[in-house]
């Protein structure tokens, strides 16, 4: 007996990080349904347990039909799930190169601003404009990006520090940008820009259905597969990925490789912004047709917990993305359904990143020893 | 006290680290762990340790069997651990660093600092380490840290004192005054396990020798009775020669011509003050010194990680005081760095990543933007052969190999190209001695390839058998350039100290 309950802890021993991470989610599904169920005052007050587990059962399930169960959930699923793909890879592209970028938000917006410039004051075919309007987006948010990362390699500025700050500047930026003649709409006095023109937007994933206004997703979830494809071939395949990768696991080694490395910090905000960039393009474009005022939301913070979640690769990231926008799509169906508010999704995710950044904790409940799996490359301290 | 492991046997993924591992030490004797790295000597303490539970076998005390489940169970059975890497709160004070976790204190949990500083002063004195309880751990040399481990173990009332390659990080003066502390601790009536791999050290502090070798007791042999050869054949399983062969260097061109090099750090301290010298094609010159007398800023600068203050530095008359690394490195320069993890390897990236660290941007591994992880792939398999660096696998990550196939993952990427100059600082530390004679007979053939060579090293031994002319750093000067065949290590390590044999001061 003993020898069995040996093999099956050696099995687990060999555990591999992606099943940590699906772990991770399970933690956090249980301990969400005991959330859901110690919060359903009435029924425990009643004694009534059978049904706070149905409870539990019926709001998850409405978390699957909401997110996956019909062609809307699924399109609902897309379009959350687009904005998030891009800004986790712009967060995971500064992790491999050991910056940590917190300012996807502020990036985020500066891209949405400048695709959204395009947007409205061009008037050309859509197959010009449209790629004209990311691409603007793109070097929006690259522009953006720059600036902290040209601001460590020449002053040693954190980026944690400077990316914050630059959020806030960027987000009171496009408040005064909405408010002046060149974006705001005619006629109204609330920051609220002039609509992207019809042709200028991205198609709409499912447009060749007739009547079926309520499916949203749009062309900017292609963008973000391109983006995860492109950088995975910027990391298994480019020189400068290869860079990206030396620097961030071990900056002295890098400068002794003679890899230029204030270059790499720059080069590496500029590509995280950039990406970002194209994910406030994919909302303005895609998504809105407009711009307000907080059309970046709470994205880009998101994206960091979607980057950790997903160690940084191409894959992971994106399917740690795609896993957050179901849980936002699915929730909104859980609220209408099973008096579960869709705070809960936030507490699932905050779960879930709790329970990623703590292996050892997910390996104690689930009874796997060792803690041999590291937590993953992010990003490095203060001091350095 | 008898301590005893018996039949310890650990296994990890693929490997078997210790093999049916059978050891006894009494107190009042020095026991010496010898064994390549890899041989399974840390893994072996680690288990004696409580810090891994063996999958076989039993720990003894006294006879009787022992579970230890943490070190914590290690500790309170009677057993201390020295690590290589100090465990210390650098801007604590002594008596803060050895009463943590066992703290002195009175109501409210009110720290008795004076009466910590009493138990310090107490186990000083009896051992003769001459400690100030009130100095702050950052403030003091490695060889004082070292004391206030042993103080530490000490005080939790140790019966058994294991030290993890305690002179690894230790000057010659310092691994003397440490043996004296071993001695002290042994008269005591103290056991004491010294892990190790530098043979002369074994030989001259133990009472019995331990082989180690792929995670079994080769054999025990009496430090009386045997020789260096003897247990440096046990250790590698093969005859290991211990001097570095080599012809008289036939001598070309100045390659390496340094005039009047200044060095300065961040706070404008001078490391390098005014320093000339050049090397040659086809000679092996060495630098000695004991560690920080500008050695490190030295190879900084010709290597182009720091900038120089002031003077030149030409590579066949090419003047590149201001290249970059980069430009150096095609200049036909190569650097093994002194600092191997920290420098000279990525240890979450492959061996095969490892090996081309420094060259895929070359046209031979990159097309473009795009690196040609073929042609890296294949160079790989061909460097991991030709310098029978041991791995699993290309793939796999360099940090978790041994300290000696890591060094020549370095060494194969750094020699294996046409050099011109070639900059070696410490290219055998914590390395073993199988590793070692490789190494040495590497940069041995590269200088009769015609290579210019520099060695830096704090190890005078190695430097004297290896350079064909010394030269001798002391408080960022070369106060001496010597023949080593025609010199004595006495000798030179007057002038490393700042003397000079007639008994003048240098400088």
């Amino acid at each position: 007996m003993k020898k069995f309950f040996n093999k099956i802890g050696e099995r687990l021993n060999r555990i591999s990080s992606m099943k940590l991470t699906l772990l991770a989610v399970l933690s956090a599904l249980v301990v969400g349904a005991f959330i859901i169920i110690i919060s359903d005052v009435d029924k425990l007050k009643s004694g009534d347990i059978a049904g706070a587990f149905s409870t539990v059962g019926s709001a998850y399930w409405a978390l699957v039909v909401g997110s996956f169960g019909s062609l809307r959930a699924i399109s609902n699923t897309i379009n959350s799930s687009t904005p998030l793909i891009l800004c986790g890879i712009s967060v995971a592209i500064a992790f491999k190169a050991g910056l940590f970028n917190i300012g996807a938000t502020g990036q985020m917006l500066a891209g949405g601003m400048a695709s959204l410039w395009v947007g409205f004051s061009m008037h050309g075919p859509g197959i010009i404009q449209v790629p004209l309007a990311v691409l603007a987006g793109a070097i929006g948010g690259a522009a953006f990006g720059a600036i902290p990362g040209f601001l460590k390699a020449r002053t040693g500025a954190h980026e944690v520090i400077t990316t914050i700050m630059l959020n806030n500047m960027m987000a009171f930026f496009v408040l005064w940008l909405l408010k002046t003649n060149l974006f705001q709409r005619e006629e109204r006095t609330d920051p609220i820009s002039k609509l992207v023109s019809a042709e200028g937007k991205l198609p709409r994933l499912f447009g060749f259905l007739d009547g079926r206004s309520d499916l949203i997703a749009h062309a900017g979830f292609f963008v973000a597969l391109g983006v995860v494809a492109a950088y995975w071939w910027f990391l298994k395949k480019s020189t400068t990925g290869f860079e990206f990768r030396a620097y961030g696991l071990n900056s002295d080694a890098a400068t002794y490789a003679g890899m230029h490395v204030k270059r790499l910090t720059v080069l590496a905000m500029v590509f995280a912004g950039g990406i970002a960039g194209m994910a406030g393009a994919a909302e303005v474009l895609g998504t809105y047709g407009y711009a307000s005022a907080n059309f970046a939301g709470n994205i880009g913070f998101d994206a960091i917990a979607i980057a950790l979640l997903g160690q940084s690769s191409p894959l992971g990231t994106m399917f740690a993305a795609i896993l957050f926008g179901a849980l936002q799509a699915g929730g909104r169906q859980m609220q209408a359904n099973s008096d579960v508010p869709i705070d809960l999704i936030v507490v699932l995710r905050a779960l879930i990143v709790m329970f990623i950044a703590a292996p050892l904790l997910v390996k104690t409940i689930w009874r796997t020893k060792s803690a041999t799996v590291s937590a993953g490359q992010t990003f490095r301290g203060w001091g350095s | 006290m008898k301590l005893e492991l018996r039949g310890i046997t650990k296994r990890f993924p693929g490997v078997v680290a210790n093999d049916n591992v059978n050891l006894a030490l009494n107190t009042g004797e020095v026991l010496s762990l010898i064994g390549e790295n890899g041989a399974g000597k840390s893994t072996l303490m680690s288990v004696l340790y409580g810090m891994y539970k063996p999958d076989e076998g039993d720990i003894l005390i006294d006879g009787s069997p022992q579970v230890f489940t943490s070190p914590a169970d290690a500790i309170a059975a009677g057993i201390g651990m020295v690590h290589q890497h100090f465990m210390l709160v650098p801007v604590f004070t002594v008596a803060e660093n050895v009463v943590l976790g066992v703290e002195p204190t009175g109501a409210l949990g009110r720290l008795h600092i004076d009466e910590a500083r009493r138990m310090v002063r107490e186990i000083s004195d009896k051992y003769s380490l001459d400690l100030d309880p009130d100095a702050v751990i950052e403030d003091l040399p490695v060889g004082v840290q070292q004391r206030v481990e042993i103080v530490k173990v000490l005080l939790r009332d140790a019966k058994v004192v294991v030290f993890d390659e305690p002179t690894a990080v230790l000057t010659p003066s310092e691994i003397i005054e440490f043996f004296e502390i071993v001695k002290t601790l042994v008269s005591a009536g103290r056991g004491v396990v010294f892990i190790t791999h530098k043979l002369k050290e074994a030989l001259k502090i133990a009472d019995r020798i331990a082989v180690l070798r792929r995670g079994k007791v080769v054999g025990e042999v009496d430090p009386k009775a045997a020789s260096e050869s003897q247990i440096a054949e046990m250790m590698v399983g093969r005859p290991v020669k211990l001097t570095v062969d080599k012809d008289t260097a036939s001598v070309g061109d100045v390659v390496l011509k340094v005039s009047d090099l200044t060095v300065l750090d961040a706070d404008g301290r001078t490391h390098v003050e005014s320093v000339s010298f050049d090397v040659r094609a086809g000679e092996i010159v060495g630098v000695a010194g004991v560690q920080g007398n500008g050695q490190t800023e030295l190879v900084e600068a010709l290597t182009g990680l720091r900038k120089a203050a002031g003077g030149t530095i030409s590579l066949d008359g090419k003047d590149l005081t201001h290249s970059n690394p980069r430009e150096r490195h095609q200049m036909g320069m190569a650097h093994i760095p002194e600092d191997r993890q920290r420098q000279g390897l990525v240890g979450g990236l492959s061996v095969a990543e490892n090996l081309v660290l420094t060259r895929y941007h070359d046209d031979q591994f990159s097309h473009g933007v795009i690196v040609d992880w073929d042609a890296a792939d294949a160079i790989a398999d061909t460097l991991i052969s030709e310098y029978d660096i041991r791995t699993p696998s290309k793939e796999t990550g360099v940090g978790t190999l041994s300290g000696g196939n890591q060094q020549k993952v370095i060494v194969a990427r750094e020699l294996s190209r046409d050099l011109r100059l070639t900059i070696a600082a410490q290219p055998t530390r914590g390395v073993d001695v199988g590793s070692i004679e490789y190494i040495h007979s590497r940069i041995v053939k590269e200088r009769d390839s015609g290579t210019a060579v520099l060695i830096v090293s704090t190890e005078l031994e190695e430097v004297m058998a290896l350079s064909d002319r010394l030269l001798v750093m002391y408080r960022g000067r070369v106060v001496a350039e010597l023949d080593p065949k025609k010199v004595t290590p006495m000798e030179v390590g007057l002038y490393m100290a700042g003397s000079r044999p007639d008994g003048a001061v240098v400088a």
